[in-house]
């Protein structure tokens, strides 16, 4: 099978049931995606996607440090993700953990593992970000996050979670 | 199915079981071609695992969408850079 490569769209798949890949080729060498992937300054300009402003862009880019986005959308609604870096190889790849903190009361919160890797050819540069969860319901939850009425989706998935856990 | 053993890297057997899987669930569809057997993907099938993920996929296309404005102002700034007067 050919491999079509577009550099308009994202390409997701779903390698296995826990995880999510996030493909996409750039116009720039990896040092400059790197920049724009690490710098707050940077990262503000593109992570909300025009979808709302963005309240909180924290990076403490050491291993161990923390990361915090939040995002306010249009109705007022702030959507916060929290994590940590595991491993920083600058300019190559970047490991850290990835919190959702809209779980309703009483559901414990589940940290993926995100590895973005940095592969430059010719002058550009693919990025590939593979989401690790630690089991399907949460992944598929993940994935339906991107919906645009995906929250109550989400909060109903979630509950079905926690009963099947209880 | 050669093509697919090679491309895998996976041992024939294995390729196997997983195209009978494919084509039990109706992912490909499977045509015999004297000793060969062809198969393709069955676009219709895979159709709402496709709208399941498409919506994800869309935040993360605008997402990089403006992360392509961010780079192309980095590169300016880079190359105007080269010329300054540093």
């Amino acid at each position: 099978m050919e491999a079509v490569t577009s550099s308009q769209t994202a390409t997701v798949t779903l390698p296995t049931d826990e995880q999510i890949l996030i493909t996409r080729e750039f116009a720039a060498p990896k040092h400059l995606v790197y920049r724009a992937f690490t710098e707050p300054d940077l990262v503000r300009q593109w992570w909300t996607a025009k979808r709302g402003e963005m309240k909180t862009c924290e990076i403490d880019l050491r291993v161990g440090g923390k990361w915090r986005y939040v995002m306010e959308t249009p109705d007022g609604m702030e959507v916060g993700f929290h994590g940590e870096y595991r491993e920083i190889e600058p300019n190559e790849r970047i490991v850290s953990t990835e919190i959702f903190e809209g779980m309703p009361e009483g559901v414990a919160e589940e940290a993926s593992v995100n590895t973005a890797t940095f592969t430059e050819e010719d002058g550009r540069t693919t990025l590939e970000i593979l989401v690790q969860h630690s089991n399907k319901q949460f992944r598929d939850m993940h994935v339906e996050s991107g919906m645009e009425d995906g929250l109550q989706d989400a909060l109903d998935l979630l509950e079905e979670v926690a009963v099947s856990l209880g | 199915m050669n093509d697919l053993v090679s491309q895998l890297g996976l041992a024939q057997p294995q390729v196997s079981k997983h195209l009978r899987v494919l084509r039990e669930v109706g992912a490909v569809v499977v045509r015999e071609d004297g000793r060969r057997r062809l198969y393709r993907l069955n676009g219709p099938a895979l159709k709402p695992i496709h709208d399941w993920v498409k919506n994800y996929e869309q935040l993360w296309s605008e997402r990089f969408d403006e992360l392509d404005v961010v780079l192309e102002g980095l590169k300016q700034k880079e190359q105007g850079d080269g010329s300054s007067d540093e």
